[in-house]
């Protein structure tokens, strides 16, 4: 059982975590709004997610303003890509030992 | 623990993910469809009310009295069609959105519209600049080559089928630049009937 769970990541056990990676993998960069769009989740749950991804330090944050509005956008870090990776190529390995 | 069938699920969910936010997907095969039926009504309407043939005003512009009486009025038949055609793709894409739960204005269709937009203006002023010299030949090839790269550069932010669509519409757009006596039925060829023929298609491969 050890085996097969190498290179999975606690942090992408939940999906709401693993989809916030999945759009940051393939977008530069994207804004608080467009995830909430894409994950339809509310202001206070999608804040936590991020909170927890940016304490595992995989995700960054770029503040700036537009106008006045303040304007939040994340990025995926070279230590999130590498972890996104590992769990992706993770996942891989399990469902092929289980073929 | 998860069970097997959790990680397939989480798989399929980062597929879904990574397409949703890198791709406009709203788009529907009624658009091309519609679009191809207003160009072909317009280039008939061209060719039957105005005997208008842009391949034999070309070939007169050094002479003074090449001045088109209907010019104004084939511009502004290609500028009817063109409204009609963006309403109807505007307003089909606008349907398939909220069909999706999606909003029509969001990050993927924003990157979409800007990748067209720069090769459409681009080609929207050439096309000025040759009506104002009397070239008017080179009006058709040179909207389907702009439209074909506008489509071309924009199909990485939608299905791949809309790059093909754009490589079709460049190719003739450069076989209409040699042949431009035939340069209606090269227009209505691109924007009439490969429209429809890519509507069609899309339609039934993705709406079942």
């Amino acid at each position: 059982m050890k085996i097969l769970i190498e290179g999975l990541h606690k942090a992408f056990e939940s999906r709401i975590r693993l989809g916030i990676m999945s759009a940051l993998a393939v977008n530069d960069m994207l804004d608080f709004n467009s995830l909430k769009e894409y994950l339809d989740l509310t202001d206070g749950n999608l804040a936590s997610h991020l909170k927890a991804l940016e304490k595992e330090n995989f995700i960054g944050v770029k503040k700036s303003f537009v106008g006045k509005k303040p304007n939040t956008k994340y990025f995926m870090t070279t230590e999130g890509v590498q972890a996104f990776d590992d769990h992706l190529k993770g996942l891989e390995r399990l469902i092929k030992s289980q073929k | 623990m998860k069970k097997e069938k959790d990680y397939i699920q989480d798989i399929a969910e980062i597929r879904s993910m990574m397409e949703r936010s890198s791709k406009f997907l709203s788009l529907s095969g009624w658009a091309g469809i519609m679009a191809g039926i207003y160009a072909l009504a317009g280039a008939l309407a061209a060719y039957k009310i105005y005997d208008f043939n842009p391949g034999t005003i070309g070939n007169s512009i050094n002479s003074e009295n090449s001045s088109y009486p209907d010019l104004y009025f084939i511009v502004l038949l290609a500028l009817i069609i063109l409204i009609l055609a963006l309403g109807t793709a505007v307003y089909v894409s606008y349907r398939a959105a909220n069909k999706r739960e999606e909003k029509l204005w969001n990050t993927t269709s924003k990157r979409l519209l800007m990748n067209m937009t720069i090769p459409l203006i681009a080609g929207g002023i050439l096309i000025l600049i040759l009506i104002s010299k009397g070239m008017i030949a080179y009006v058709p090839p040179i909207s389907l080559l702009f439209y074909g790269l506008a489509l071309y550069s924009g199909g990485n932010f939608t299905y791949q089928e809309v790059r093909v669509m754009g490589l079709v519409q460049i190719c003739l757009g450069l076989i209409s630049s040699y042949f431009v006596e035939y340069g209606l039925i090269f227009w209505a060829l691109g924007f009439g009937v490969i429209h429809i023929i890519y509507g069609i298609y899309m339609q039934y491969k993705y709406e079942k």
